[in-house]
């Protein structure tokens, strides 16, 4: 299908006030009287609280409010809904401040709110917290021992719905079981059995996390915050204070990253209570220290992978035991992860295993594609190896045993139309793939992964300029340039160019509910609605036509921006000149929950040299490739598989949570917390593939999440061809190469 | 009559069977003819009437974005699996 505006790539709507300064970020928020808060946090990984005394910091001058625990409402617990799924009230409450327990190094325990910053700190260093230490556990290996210590004393494993009746760290174990992997495994002619560890990492958004909130005297709770929904930030903060969600009214900033990290609540109920305390608006803004050690990183994790294949490397059994660490609380998102482990193949027995576990470490929160990269790292790992046994080229052993429209996944249900073969082919006659290798020491990796992407509801209007240009209304946070991807539906539909769309991205109270950005949704479903609600005005528009010409609105048809009927024609700009004359304003809308969400798939090939004699990897080129569906805007989804492909490759080579024994991050900066910059990596080349996905009118996949899945295990099997050593942990970093080469 | 497929941790309440055929028109319907069938099947599917925390159910591999209350087609196969969130 031809488009006039789907597939360009005009210059983005936030643009000019990016690149200038002006926009307005988390911390950039300013209001008369307002106070500046500070949180204080814990420094063990587990310990009892025994007294807060806050006499001191309260007698200091320039403080106004100080809040612990014990100022929150407790009404009792329940589910809350946090938008992309339940929880327990109780865990929320937690989490935003400790009340008898601290379960790890950063837990919040009190607040402060004072005249300006720097009395806010010192005062939240005069809160007196006494501390009971109790023994902590870090890994999910040693916290699913028997006699581990307990992180929470009244969580209990699940099995589906069942519970056990003893206290556990394993707050959830599930199975998914197709055909007969035992049976499956005695007919194979080679199997690998591999165990791999991951770091915890964090997702590392450059902005911290940052709010405002006002506690007005009317008892409206007014929230402006960097995060990436709105809505649920209105939910949390409701369910936290026990409000109705109408009391409370929350405005998204612009957001400088989230990558899933940003959907968790952390500050704002916080602010909240100092507002209400105080009587006046409160700040408080994350330091780094704050964000590495009281935000949500993604999970570590301790994985069994084993493969069996025939002899021409079909693959006739898989099993998987996945044990993924939820931090503090559970919800280690180990369920897609397992539904990811085997998802790229088409395999008839395949026994998983998957346990939630709890440890000594902040909470955890999504990371693009949450649970499906630490999988896939296994996974790949482990084709990899079959692929050197048997002798066949990696990419074509993936492609023997590559999942289609039909194959049945290790979950249950069927594809329906996917990209994996096309991905794996374009990976196959890349430029790259068919380069020789630069020189010695030098190995070249492939993987691939998925991710299924998510639906979930959105909200959009569009209303109609009498210039011709309109104005679209949406409740989407911009995180990769989704108001342009949006406005270019919507401009489509129209037959309008994407400049003449104006979109605004509005609080929770102008415009319908509007779930996260996040599960590479946005461009997908807020899309849709943007595409809906320009339906909708072209519908009212013909109608407007049909007076113009005196016929009936149904012989009236639109074609890229031209309306007619019989002998007569007027162009969209025209029409949009006559509104008042015809019947006054015209505003479309539309409100989506939608099914069609269509899976990605994404591959990376890696070439990297390893220094013999210091381990360190020097990654040399790099593709990316994507099934996008359709590429709204080229330039917006290349950004998004370079930026994922990057992050991957921080988290295959550098990136962890170094803790001490007592649980304590040693490198909680961005000079310690190793990421890659431009200086470390070449230009990011990309591929976009495209296998329209039959559930959206575009063909649109989302495009945000796949990417990050292989770079990782393509690394580890490039680290392999270059230096002969099989890598089973993360981060590959000299440390642990040279460990490797002198095993 | 719709396919339900049933969880690998469930089978113990259904003489290990991998599938039951149900006939049944929303996914309520097919959580009440199991639990006729299964006594306990349905408390481990829901609480308070919705899907419980995590859980999601698939028809034909859509997942049902209206949860217990999707309709089902005569012929349809379900799961129950992992809700899936997003980074």
């Amino acid at each position: 299908m031809s488009y006039q505006v789907i597939g360009t790539r005009p210059v983005r709507h936030d643009g000019a006030d990016k690149v200038t300064g002006r926009a307005v970020y988390g911390a950039d928020t300013q209001m008369a009287g307002m106070l500046h808060g500070h949180i204080v946090r814990s420094p063990h990984a587990h310990a009892r609280i025994l007294r807060i005394d806050t006499s001191k910091a309260e007698a200091l001058p320039g403080v106004l409010a100080i809040v612990t625990a014990a100022d929150l409402p407790h009404p009792g617990d329940r589910m809350v809904d946090l938008g992309e799924g339940l929880t327990r009230l109780s865990w929320v409450h937690g989490n935003v401040l400790a009340s008898d327990k601290v379960l790890y190094a950063g837990h919040a325990v009190a607040a402060v709110a004072a005249a300006n910053a720097h009395i806010a700190e010192e005062a939240a260093s005069l809160i007196e917290v006494d501390y009971e230490p109790l023994p902590c556990v870090l890994t999910a290996p040693d916290a699913m021992k028997p006699d581990a210590p307990l992180v929470h004393d009244d969580v209990f494993m699940q099995e589906f719905g069942k519970l056990t009746d003893t206290p556990s760290n394993i707050s959830d174990h599930f199975r998914f079981e197709i055909g007969d992997a035992a049976k499956g495994f005695a007919k194979a002619h080679t199997i690998v059995e591999r165990t791999l560890d991951t770091s915890t990492v964090h997702q590392g958004y450059i902005e911290p996390h940052a709010a405002t909130v006002l506690w007005n005297n009317d008892g409206r709770v007014l929230v402006w915050c960097s995060t990436q929904g709105s809505f649920v930030v209105r939910e949390v903060v409701a369910a936290v204070l026990d409000l109705p969600i109408s009391q409370v009214k929350v405005t998204p900033t612009e957001i400088g990253g989230g990558f899933g990290g940003k959907i968790p609540v952390y500050l704002e109920p916080v602010a909240a209570l100092l507002s209400r305390k105080s009587g006046r608006p409160v700040k408080i803004a994350m330091s780094r220290k704050d964000v590495f050690e009281g935000s949500g990183p993604t999970p570590g994790s301790h994985m069994t992978v084993k493969i069996g294949v025939a002899k021409d490397g079909k693959i006739v059994a898989a099993q998987a035991n996945l044990a993924y660490e939820a931090g503090a609380y559970p919800g280690a998102m180990v369920g897609p992860g397992a539904m990811c482990v085997f998802a790229a193949y088409d395999i008839e027995n395949i026994a998983i295993d998957g346990y939630d576990v709890l440890v000594n470490k902040p909470s955890t929160a999504p990371y693009r594609a949450p649970g499906a990269t630490n999988a896939a790292f296994a996974t790949e790992t482990v084709m990899d190896e079959i692929a050197e046994k048997l002798g066949i080229d990696p990419i074509e052993l993936r492609l023997r045993n590559a999942a289609k429209e039909g194959t049945r996944r290790a979950d249950g249900p069927k594809y329906k139309r996917i990209g994996c073969v096309e991905v794996l082919e374009a990976m196959k006659n890349s430029a790259h793939y068919q380069a020789p290798l630069p020189g010695p020491n030098c190995g070249r990796g492939v993987a691939i992964g998925f991710w299924f992407n998510i639906g979930f509801s959105s909200s959009c209007t569009i209303s109609v300029n009498s210039d011709g240009t309109v104005n679209l209304v949406e409740g989407s946070t911009d995180i990769g340039g989704s108001r342009t991807s949006i406005s270019m539906q919507a401009a489509e539909v129209l037959g309008i160019k994407a400049e003449d769309v104006h979109p605004t991205i509005v609080d929770t109270d102008s415009v319908g509910y509007t779930a996260v950005t996040g599960g590479s949704r946005t461009t997908f479903a807020t899309g849709l609605a943007a595409h809906d609600a320009a339906k909708d005005v072209i519908r009212q528009l013909s109608v407007r036509a049909a007076k113009l010409w005196e016929v009936d609105s149904e012989l009236v048809n639109c074609q890229r921006g031209v309306f007619q009927s019989g002998k007569h024609s007027i162009t969209f700009k025209e029409l949009a000149a006559k509104l008042e004359e015809t019947g006054g304003p015209v505003v479309g809308r539309a409100t989506v929950n939608p099914s069609g969400v269509g899976g990605s798939f994404a591959g990376c090939i890696v070439d990297v040299r390893v220094d013999p004699e210091t381990g360190k990897t020097d990654v040399l080129r790099v593709t990316s490739i994507q099934d996008a569906g359709k590429a709204i805007h080229p330039s917006y989804v290349e950004g998004q598989m370079q930026g994922g492909t990057v992050q991957g490759i921080g988290w295959a080579l550098n990136e962890e949570y170094f803790m001490d024994p007592s649980g304590i991050m040693k490198n909680s900066s961005f000079l310690d917390y190793r990421m890659p910059t431009a200086l470390d990596l070449p230009m990011i080349e990309t591929v976009i593939v495209e296998v329209p996905n039959p559930g959206h009118p575009f063909g649109v996949r989302g495009v945000g999440e796949a990417n990050i899945v292989p770079p990782p295990a393509a690394v580890a099997n490039a680290i392999h061809r270059a230096a002969n050593i099989r890598m089973t942990r993360l981060p590959m970093n000299p440390n642990a190469i040279m460990e490797e080469v002198w095993r | 009559m719709a396919v339900v497929h049933i969880p690998a941790l469930l089978r113990e309440l259904t003489n290990n069977e991998g599938s039951v055929e149900v006939e049944a028109t929303t996914v309520r319907e097919v959580i009440a003819q199991l639990e006729q069938r299964y006594p306990g099947i349905s408390e481990r599917l829901t609480e308070g009437g919705r899907l419980r925390k995590n859980l999601a159910v698939a028809i034909d591999g859509e997942i049902a974005i209206l949860g217990v209350l999707q309709q089902v087609k005569a012929d349809a196969e379900v799961h129950f699996i992992p809700a899936i969130q997003g980074g």
